[in-house]
């Protein structure tokens, strides 16, 4: 007979170890199943993790845990193939605590939390594949199956949190196969600058003008994509840094582009190559981010079962936010989860309430607001092929002295514009879309 | 019947590398692993144990990190997992460790009598492979040294039977209890370990022994114990690297012109 | 306990060798660690022993003459006639309790590491694994001995100050075999051991000689070695062309051995074999440091890739960058005619 616990989730990233920890701190016996290693193994995200979402699971965590840098500085460039139109917000408020976020390497972030939960009497089972979920007659999830020898387990809550792709609410046809425009493909390289860990974070300092310990974010739409709906982005770790690009993954087909050689073009960028000079490359690696959207989100449980985190569609990609989403769901789900067991009834009705949570939460009112923006870009590239160099070439006249009187030069930019009408339509859709 | 595997927590030695300033290691973020060659002694105790039947011990020497090693290895089906941690054994040579080691099996033996201790040949840190035979001469048991495997135990007549691989060819040996055996790689690879067993190992908190908890001399322990001292490390000599011709600027016939060009210089020709 | 002190240290003298020999024939390795010996024996001013455990007619002691020993300590009988850790250690221990010699050496074989790790328990001293370069210190009479550790990443000297003797086994190939002088004569001295076949737990059941492959990397003077970058097992042909034109034979790398494209016999490096030929050519071998230890001691090394920072290039005597599938075969034209050239010149 196989053991039984309170709740299994499977996948030990952020949303599976926030209910993780939510449950065991309420006396919960609980188990988290996780495919790589150990916890973080199989997480490429090296990005940003916000402060406030992340203490409400994991007080303070900022004083423990390895996060990289302070993110002091948000920028954004809008890019053509040789030059760039910059815009961003410094703020010094953000060095100091509370903090707003934080640049984490998640592979090493979530060691540090795997074990902080696993302290807090969670069994982390690393190395091990959830390959199906068990049901009884009624279609109830009832446990686990794994890849292991005498690899079942059985629980009266499965929470799902198995990433983007999840083939586990599939399973159990919470949802169907997300289509190629429903994620996002994002490739990724660590760069480390030469000499040894303190030299590196001094390089890193001086190139992006960064106080000791301070850390930027910069994200990057035009000509990086090749047309495209994605981005590039970089942020500053402690001694090297996160650079990589996203795309749909149903771009990548449709403009023939290879994604490694995407990255490796980008890195050429002539207002990126002077940031990466004597980099060496110490880490690549590719992720899959749902891009869905709020119509792509599943139903959020079933009898027996709730899904969270990406597994879930719960990332909003046009603020660049995933793994707040990730931290809040977890904690929902993991909060019904307690509910339940005190009720001692496990059907979908007592977990409908993880759903009317998260509703009520910036988690679903954002994505609902955002619903159509990922199908708004797709339908306009204009916003990542002719408006950034359009705005390129706009500054490029605007800045270069020539000798070319201010009333004649303000008139050539205005003819850049082209048809204005088009573009103030474009911006009233855009406002439309994000309003 | 009782088989002791001994296990090491060993850097990943493909990551070390020496500071050719200072000529210390570098140990900056190099991870910690089983020594690979231990999961080859484990799974020879765990098919002992699943055709003769006997308890399995694992016994490991090192910091008290180390039990996250000795609790990987117990999930593949271990009953029990013991480390030697104290100051006392810091800095041990192959002489003090197998004593140290082998002072842990009489202990053991006090429990249920050990019959067969399994190493792995060697490990990847040290390269010695002089433990495993070291703790046979402290205990002055039969050492079976480069086994692909056993082939069969005889608890009553109290003989092992086992493979040795030697350069020249194969030999089986048949020899008394209590013995020790050293396993190589071509024995068989570590089986995939169940989920109980990987659930049991998360819930087992090893036991960790002192010098108090073993029947040893100090003196014979640590630095002090161990007859070999390292008189200094370096870097090894980079053997300086000749001329390097490439084909896209000298063309393909010159360039490997200028290879047989070196033979002839050097007669090799 | 250690049981040699201070002043006992000061009674042992002379530098010893083991022989390790099956069917006859003594290892290479035993005769090649007469060049160190002979080297140390002549520094301290002292002779250069080689122990035999198991030579009736004396023909080893004859060749070991040859090689450079001054003594032959023999000991002899029908329990040795196969090696067993048990006794030969009991031999062995024997002699050195007996005529207490200041270094011993043995090969780094399966068996010298075997009977050294027991030999140096039961006479209570340190003992050095697998050592590459051995050097003496005469005022203080103490024996330099270096070796890799952490897989070559670093070289460690060691010393065993307060023990006798003081023990090291060393490599096959690492050292250079010693002049051989037919007729050079040397000391016999026999001692005899109460050991019977009944008191020997560990009997030997079966011997299967390995299956000859027709490669014996180990010996060869010249060595064609595939890397990764050859691709496919198929693209072997190509090497073993190179390996035929060149008179040499076909080596691997780990990863190539790994990848099932050869079998283990032809693998160089830490895991695989040590070699020292004459000619080491390097073939799509991007060369790790467990590469690079197990052949950095070849006379001459030719590398061969298309990458211009692999780390191979550092130990080569000429280094080639390009691709190998253009390299290769116009290298086996060159020397080919290179040879026939000298075979006409002849």
């Amino acid at each position: 007979m196989p053991e039984k616990f309170d709740v299994i989730v499977v996948g030990a990233g952020l949303s599976g170890l926030s209910a993780a920890y939510t449950m065991v701190n309420k006396g919960l016996n609980v188990i988290v199943i996780e495919r790589g290693d150990y916890p973080g193994a199989k997480n490429v995200m090296g990005g940003v993790l916000y402060r406030q979402p992340t203490s409400e699971v994991f007080p303070e965590f900022w004083k423990e845990a390895p996060v990289e840098r302070p993110v002091i500085e948000q920028d954004m460039w809008l890019l053509s193939d040789a030059s760039a139109v910059k815009a961003g917000h410094r703020s010094e408020a953000w060095a100091r605590e509370p903090y707003n976020a934080f640049t984490v390497l998640r592979g090493k972030f979530d060691a540090w939390l795997g074990q902080k939960v696993a302290d807090a009497g969670a069994l982390i089972v690393p190395g091990t594949t959830v390959v199906d979920l068990l049901r009884d007659g009624r279609g109830r999830v009832i446990g686990v199956r794994t890849n292991r020898p005498d690899g079942d387990l059985l629980a009266n809550i499965v929470i799902l949190a198995d990433g983007a792709v999840s083939l586990l609410s599939e399973k159990i046809e919470l949802h169907t196969r997300w289509k190629p425009n429903q994620l996002a493909l994002a490739v990724k390289e660590i760069l480390a600058p030469p000499g040894k860990s303190d030299e590196r974070a001094k390089i890193i300092e001086e190139r992006f003008g960064l106080a000791p310990g301070e850390g930027l974010t910069i994200e990057m739409y035009g000509a990086l994509t090749k047309g495209m709906v994605g981005t590039a982005f970089l942020y500053t770790n402690k001694d090297t840094l996160s650079f990589g690009v996203g795309a749909l993954l149903s771009d990548y087909a449709e403009f023939k582009q290879n994604p490694h050689a995407l990255l490796q073009i980008a890195k050429q960028h002539p207002a990126l190559a002077p940031l990466f000079a004597g980099c060496e490359v110490r880490e690549y690696a590719a992720h899959l981010i749902p891009e869905g959207g709020y119509d792509a989100i599943p139903p959020l449980f079933a009898d027996g079962v709730m899904v969270v985190g990406d597994a879930a569609q719960l990332c909003n990609g046009l603020h660049r936010e995933g793994s707040n989403l990730a931290v809040t769901s977890g904690k929902l789900a993991g909060e019904t989860a307690i509910e339940a067991h005190n009720k001692g009834d496990f059907f979908g009705k007592t977990l409908s309430a993880y759903a009317a949570k998260l509703n009520d939460t910036f988690v679903i009112k954002d994505l609902r607001k955002y619903r159509r923006a990922s199908q708004h870009m797709e339908k306009n590239r204009q916003f990542f092929t002719s408006y950034p160099a359009m705005l390129n070439n706009m500054a490029t006249e605007f800045f270069t002295v020539d000798s070319v009187p201010k009333r004649e030069k303000q008139w050539k930019i205005f003819k850049m514009a082209g048809n204005k009408l088009k573009i103030a339509a474009d911006l009233w859709g855009l406002f439309k879309v994000v309003k | 019947m009782h088989v002791v595997v001994c296990v090491k927590q060993v850097p990943d030695t493909t990551q070390v590398r020496v500071d050719p300033v200072t000529n210390t290691l570098i140990r900056e973020g190099i991870p910690t692993v089983v020594n690979p060659f231990d999961y080859y002694a484990l799974e020879c105790a765990l098919s002992i144990k699943a055709r003769f039947g006997a308890t399995v011990t694992l016994i490991s020497m090192g910091p008290p990190d180390a039990v996250k090693s000795l609790k990987k290895c117990l999930a593949y089906g271990a009953d029990r997992a013991v480390l030697l941690t104290d100051r006392a054994f810091a800095g041990s040579d192959t002489w003090a460790t197998s004593y140290a080691l082998s002072a842990a099996v009489r202990r053991l033996s006090q429990d249920e009598p050990v019959d067969i201790v399994i190493c792995g040949k060697q490990t990847i840190d040290g390269d010695t492979a002089q433990t495993g035979p070291g703790i046979a001469r402290h205990l002055g048991w039969q050492q079976v040294t480069y086994s692909t495997g056993v082939e069969h135990v005889d608890p009553d007549a109290r003989t092992i039977t086992a493979e040795r691989k030697l350069e020249r060819g194969k030999e089986i040996v048949r020899t008394t209890l209590p013995v020790v055996v050293t396993v190589v790689e071509d024995a068989p690879e570590i089986r995939y370990a169940s989920l109980p067993g990987i659930i049991t190992s998360l819930r087992y908190t090893p036991e960790t022994w002192s010098v108090q908890q073993v029947d040893v001399e100090l003196a014979n322990l640590g630095l002090k114990g161990s007859p070999t001292k390292v008189k200094r490390i370096f870097a090894p000599p980079q053997r300086s690297g000749g001329e390097v011709v490439s084909v896209e600027k000298a063309g393909l016939v010159d360039a490997v012109k200028s290879a047989v060009d070196v033979l002839h210089t050097q007669g090799v020709l | 306990m250690p049981k040699t002190t201070d002043d006992s240290i000061k009674d042992f003298r002379g530098v010893w060798v083991y022989v390790e020999h099956a069917d006859g024939k003594a290892t290479g390795v035993s005769w090649e660690l007469l060049t160190p010996g002979r080297h140390m024996a002549d520094a301290l001013g002292v002779e250069l022993g080689v122990m035999i455990v198991g030579d009736s007619g004396s023909r080893l002691a004859t060749e070991a003459f040859a090689y450079g020993a001054d003594i032959a300590y023999i000991i002899d009988g029908p329990v040795f006639s196969h090696y067993r850790t048990e006794p030969h250690m009991r031999a062995v221990v024997h002699l050195i309790n007996k005529y207490q010699p200041e270094i011993f050496l043995l090969g780094a074989t399966v068996t010298g590491r075997d009977l050294a790790s027991a030999i140096a328990i039961e006479v209570d001293t340190g003992l050095t694994a697998d050592c590459t370069q051995l050097g003496v210190d005469v005022e203080k009479r103490l024996f330099e001995m270096t070796r890799p550790a952490f897989g070559g990443n670093i070289m460690a000297t060691i010393l065993c100050e307060q023990h006798r003797p003081q023990m090291a086994t060393v490599r096959p190939r690492v050292m250079p075999m010693p002049a051989r002088q037919p007729g050079r004569l040397g000391r016999i001295v026999r001692e005899e051991l109460e050991l019977k076949e009944a008191d020997i737990a560990t009997k030997i059941l079966k011997f299967f000689p390995t299956e000859s492959e027709g490669v014996n990397i180990a010996e060869a003077d010249i060595i064609v070695t595939a890397g990764r970058g050859v691709g496919s097992a198929e693209n072997l042909r190509m090497i073993e062309e190179l390996a035929q034109a060149t008179g040499g034979v076909v080596g691997a790398s780990r990863a190539v051995v790994d990848l099932g494209w050869i079998s283990y016999a032809h693998q160089v490096g830490q895991t695989g074999k040590t070699v020292r030929p004459r000619l080491y050519i390097a073939v799509g071998v991007s060369g790790a440091i467990q590469h690079l230890v197990g052949m950095q001691n070849a006379d001459t090394i030719i590398a061969i890739n298309n990458d211009p920072e692999a780390p191979i290039f550092s130990v080569a005597s000429v280094g080639i960058v390009g691709d190998l599938f253009e390299v290769v075969p116009e290298l086996t034209r060159q020397i080919k005619a290179a040879r026939e050239q000298a075979a006409a010149n002849v």
